[in-house]
C-alpha cells in the first residue's frame, strides 16, 4: 500500500502539467536500504564513513545524525541519490547535529522541508552535493537546500541547488564560511550568506533565481553578518519570478535581482561577472525595503548597510524590466519611458546620525567603482526624489582579509 | 465506581500472586540495549492488563505534549538508597540508575473494530485505573525509555508487540499508520512516527551545543499536581518525596505550578504560557536546537518580539503560511505560530516531530490566546 503512493503522487504531478519530463523517467527509488542506513547512522562514531553506493534510495522519514567526525559519501553527485518524495515526517530529509561532519558525492531530492541542515556545529564540510527538487520552482518545495546554521568554519564546494523555495546555498548565523565553485539555479534566492561573520564566496554560478547572490542580515537572530567577500561568480539572468511563501524574507526579493545587499555591514563585491538581470545587477538595501518595521527589530539592530565595496566587476544589461509596480514606476519616472536602471540600485535608506570616530558620517560608505551608474530610488520618502548622482559614492574601502579555514 | 472496582483488583493481584509468577524486579542494564522491554521488568504485561512493577513510580504533568492524541503512561524509578535532587526550574538530577518510562496508546474505540483504530479522546485524560491499563480496550503503541547511566542519558524505543504482552526495541523508529475515531464514528488517518533514537535528541537534547539527553516532563511545575494512585489522590511532589525518590522538596507554597491547560476556569495566558513551554519551549529556547529561528517560547522568556510578537520570521520557508509575524496580536488568522500548530505538512508543522495530525483543542487555545494579546506590528 505505502509503495503505491509515490506512483500515485508522480501521476497526479504529471496529469496537473500536461508535459513530459525530459529523457528517460528516473528508475523507481529502492526503499529497502532506508533502515540501513538509519542504522548506520544511528551507530555512527567518530572516523566512520559512511559509503552510499550508486543508486536511487527512497525514504518515507527524515533521517538524522548526532555523531562527531562522521563522512557521509556517495558514489557521485548523480549516481547515489536519496529520494524523499513521498516522506511522511521529518522537516528535513538529512538534519546534522555533529561537529568535524564532511558529506560528499549524492543527491538529496524532494524533501518536504529543508534538504540538508546542519546546526550549532563546527568543522563542516559539503562537497559534490545535489540537492533539488525535480518539480522545477514551486512554493511547495523544501525551504533550503544546503543549510548550515550557527555553523562555524564551513566548506561548502562543487555542490548544486536547484528549486528550493527560499535559498539553494543557505549558510545563516555563522562565521569563517566559504561557498565555491557551486551553482545555484531556479531558487528564490540561490545563494545567500544571512547573519554570517567572515564569508568567502566565490568562482560560483547563480542563474535563473529570483535573486542571484544575496548578502542579508535580519533582526532578532543571535549575531549580526559583516565582512563577506563575493568575488569571481557569474551571476546571470536571474529573472524566476518570485515563488517565495508571502512572510519569509526572501518573498521580497524583487524578481530580476543579480547580487543583493541587504543590511549588511562590511561587504566587498568584485571581480564578477553579472549580467541580464532585469531589475537590477546589484542591489543595495535595508531591511526596512523588506517590509521591515521597527517593531519587528530587536533593540541595537542596525538596520543599514554600511561600508559596502563594489568595484572591478564586469557588468552588462539588466535594469530593463524591474518587478514590481513601485520599481516599475520608479524606473519610468526617473529613466524614461525605454530606459532602463544603472547597474546599481540603492533604496536610500541611511543611519543620519551614524559617526565615525566621532564625527558626523557623510554618508553610508557605499563605495562604487566600474558601474554604468547608480539610482538612489529615496525609499524612506516614498520613491519621491530618486536620483542618479554618482558623486556620493566615489570613494574607496580597506580591503577585507581572505578567509582561511586553516585547512591548508 | 472505582471503589467498586477496587475488590476486584486486589482479587486479581491475589490471582496473580497465587497462580502467576512474581514478576522479577525492575532490572538496571548499566550498559547494552536489551531487545525486549520485559527484560526491564518496569512494566508487566499479560496481554490482558499492564501494570507497574513494585517500586515503580507513575505521574502525569498538569499540561502535557501533544502526541497525536496518544495518551500516555509515564512512570519513574530508582535504584534502591538513590534520589533525585529537586530543582525549581531545570529538570531534577537523577541519579545513575534511573528509569523513566513512557508509554504511548490508544483507548480504543466503543465499536471495536480493527487494531488500528484507536479512539480521538482528551490526551491528557488518563486510562491508568488502580494501578492498570485494561489491554482489553486499549492500544498499545511504543513505550520510550530513558535511563541514566554513568556517562549520561539513553534513549530506548520500544515497539508494543500484536498481543500487547511485550515491545521489541525499534532503534531506527517507525511509521505506524492507526485511524483516529471521534465520538461520531468520523475516522482521521494518523502515520504515528515512533522516533529514531537519534530523533529522541530533537526534542531531549535541550542543550544543542552540550548534546545531551535531559528529561523534559520531570520539572517541579509540570508534576505539581495530584495523582490518581491505586491508594487514592495525592500529591505527586509529595509522594515522590516520600517514596525516597526526591530530596530537596521545598514547602508546597513555594513549588511552581504550570496551568494545565485544559482548565477553563484558569489564566488564559497561564495556560497558554503551559501549553507553548511544554510542547515548544525543549527546541524554542536560549539553548534549544530551535534557537536558530530567534523564537523563544519556553518559560524563561517573557511576551515580546523574541517570543514571536511583531517577530517577522527568518527560515520558515512556506511555513509563513503567507503570514507576516509569528504572533500577530490580536489577530491569531495573520500568525505564524498558529499556522504552524494548524498545519499537518511535515515541512510547516510544529513541532516537527511528534504528530502528524493537527491537535485542535491546542490550537484553538492558543489561536484564543493570540486574539487577547494587544500590541501593533505597524509602526
Amino acid at each position: 500500500m505505502r509503495q503505491c503512493i509515490p506512483v500515485f503522487a508522480i501521476a497526479l504531478v504529471l496529469g496537473a502539467c500536461g508535459e513530459s519530463s525530459n529523457g528517460p523517467p528516473a528508475p523507481a527509488a529502492d526503499a529497502s536500504y532506508a533502515p540501513k542506513l538509519q542504522q548506520q547512522l544511528l551507530d555512527a562514531k567518530p572516523g566512520d564513513v559512511i559509503e552510499i553506493p550508486a543508486g536511487r534510495y527512497a525514504f518515507d522519514r527524515s533521517l538524522t545524525l548526532r555523531a562527531n567526525g562522521v563522512t557521509i559519501r556517495g558514489a557521485g553527485m548523480d549516481k547515489s541519490v536519496l529520494s524523499f518524495k513521498g516522506q511522511k515526517a521529518g522537516a528535513e530529509g538529512l538534519l546534522v547535529n555533529g561537529d568535524n561532519f564532511t558529506i560528499e558525492n549524492l543527491t538529496i531530492e524532494d524533501s518536504k522541508g529543508d534538504g540538508l541542515k546542519i546546526s550549532e556545529s563546527k568543522q563542516i564540510t559539503i562537497r559534490g552535493v545535489k540537492v533539488q527538487w525535480t518539480g522545477g520552482p514551486s512554493t511547495k518545495n523544501g525551504a533550503y537546500g544546503l543549510y548550515p546554521v550557527k555553523t562555524s568554519n564551513v566548506l561548502i564546494e562543487d555542490c548544486v541547488a536547484i528549486a528550493a523555495s527560499d535559498a539553494g546555498i543557505y549558510v545563516g548565523q555563522s562565521r569563517d564560511v566559504i561557498v565555491r565553485r557551486s551553482r545555484a539555479e531556479s531558487n528564490v534566492a540561490g545563494i545567500e550568506i544571512e547573519n554570517t561573520i567572515n564569508a568567502d564566496v566565490y568562482d560560483n554560478v547563480a542563474t535563473n533565481n529570483t535573486g542571484g547572490i544575496l548578502v542579508f542580515n535580519m533582526p532578532a537572530l543571535s549575531q549580526q553578518g559583516g565582512q563577506i567577500r563575493v568575488f569571481k561568480n557569474r551571476i546571470v539572468a536571474n529573472n524566476t519570478g518570485n515563488f517565495g511563501a508571502k512572510g519569509t524574507p526572501v518573498a521580497s526579493v524583487p524578481a530580476g535581482s543579480g547580487m543583493v545587499i541587504n543590511s549588511n555591514d562590511d561587504v566587498e563585491i568584485f571581480d564578477n561577472d553579472i549580467a541580464d538581470n532585469a531589475t537590477a545587477n546589484i542591489i543595495v538595501s535595508s531591511v526596512y525595503s523588506t517590509g521591515y518595521k521597527d517593531s519587528s527589530m530587536a533593540d541595537g539592530f542596525d538596520p543599514y548597510p554600511e561600508r559596502i565595496y563594489i568595484y572591478g566587476n564586469r557588468l552588462k544589461g539588466g535594469g530593463d524590466s524591474p518587478d514590481g509596480l513601485d520599481l516599475k514606476a520608479l524606473r519610468v519616472a526617473s529613466m524614461g519611458l525605454t530606459g532602463h536602471f544603472p547597474d546599481v540600485l540603492w533604496d536610500g535608506y541611511y543611519n543620519k546620525n551614524r559617526t565615525i570616530d566621532g564625527q558626523p558620517a557623510s554618508g553610508p560608505q557605499i563605495c562604487l567603482e566600474d558601474v554604468s551608474g547608480v539610482i538612489n530610488a529615496d525609499g524612506p520618502n516614498g520613491y519621491d526624489n530618486p536620483n542618479t548622482d554618482i558623486g556620493p559614492f566615489r570613494c574607496s574601502l580597506p580591503k577585507l582579509p581572505a578567509i582561511d579555514l586553516g585547512r591548508g | 465506581m472505582r471503589r467498586i472496582a477496587k475488590p476486584f483488583a486486589l482479587l486479581a493481584a491475589l490471582l496473580l500472586g497465587a497462580c502467576a509468577r512474581e514478576p522479577a524486579p525492575v532490572r538496571f542494564f548499566a550498559e547494552g540495549m536489551p531487545a525486549k522491554l520485559s527484560e526491564w521488568s518496569v512494566l508487566v504485561s499479560d496481554g490482558q492488563r499492564l501494570g507497574l512493577n513494585s517500586g515503580v513510580q507513575p505521574y502525569d504533568l498538569n499540561t502535557p505534549l501533544f502526541s497525536d492524541y496518544a495518551h500516555k503512561l509515564r512512570t519513574v524509578w530508582m535504584p534502591p538508597g538513590v534520589s533525585a535532587k529537586y530543582d525549581a526550574d531545570n529538570a531534577f538530577d537523577f541519579p545513575v540508575g534511573t528509569i523513566i518510562s513512557k508509554t504511548f496508546y490508544y483507548p480504543r474505540p466503543d465499536d471495536g473494530g480493527a487494531a488500528d483504530r484507536v479512539q480521538r479522546s482528551d490526551p491528557a485524560a488518563s486510562s491508568f485505573t488502580d494501578g492498570a491499563l485494561d489491554l482489553r480496550r486499549t492500544r498499545l503503541i511504543e513505550t520510550r525509555l530513558l535511563v541514566r547511566r554513568q556517562d549520561g542519558w539513553i534513549a530506548l524505543p520500544y515497539v508494543w508487540d500484536a498481543d500487547q504482552r511485550d515491545a521489541t526495541l525499534t532503534r531506527i523508529g517507525a511509521l505506524i499508520p492507526l485511524q483516529l475515531v471521534d465520538a461520531a464514528g468520523a475516522a482521521e488517518e494518523v502515520a504515528y512516527q515512533v522516533p529514531d533514537q537519534n530523533q529522541c535528541a530533537s526534542c531531549h537534547n535541550t542543550d544543542n551545543l552540550a548534546r545531551v539527553l535531559q528529561p523534559i516532563g520531570l520539572k517541579a511545575r509540570h508534576l505539581n499536581r495530584e495523582f490518581d494512585y491505586a491508594s487514592g489522590r495525592a500529591d505527586q511532589l509529595a509522594t515522590l518525596a516520600s517514596a525516597g525518590y526526591l530530596t530537596g522538596l521545598p514547602p508546597a507554597q513555594q513549588r511552581p505550578r504550570a496551568a494545565d491547560a485544559r482548565d477553563m476556569g484558569a489564566d488564559l495566558t497561564a495556560r497558554a504560557r503551559a501549553y507553548l513551554d511544554i510542547n515548544c519551549g525543549h527546541c524554542h529556547s536560549a539553548k534549544g536546537a530551535a534557537n536558530t529561528s530567534g523564537l523563544f517560547l519556553d518559560v524563561a522568556h517573557e511576551p515580546g518580539i523574541h517570543f514571536g510578537f511583531c517577530k517577522q520570521p527568518v527560515a520558515a520557508g512556506k511555513g509563513t503560511g503567507n503570514r507576516l509575524y509569528d504572533i500577530k496580536p490580536g489577530d491569531a488568522a495573520g500568525s505564524v505560530l498558529l499556522y504552524r500548530l494548524e498545519s499537518t505538512d511535515p515541512a510547516v508543522m510544529m513541532p516537527e516531530l511528534g504528530r502528524s495530525v493537527a491537535h485542535r483543542e491546542g490550537a484553538a487555545l492558543i489561536g484564543q490566546w493570540i486574539d487577547a494579546q494587544q500590541g501593533d506590528c505597524n509602526r
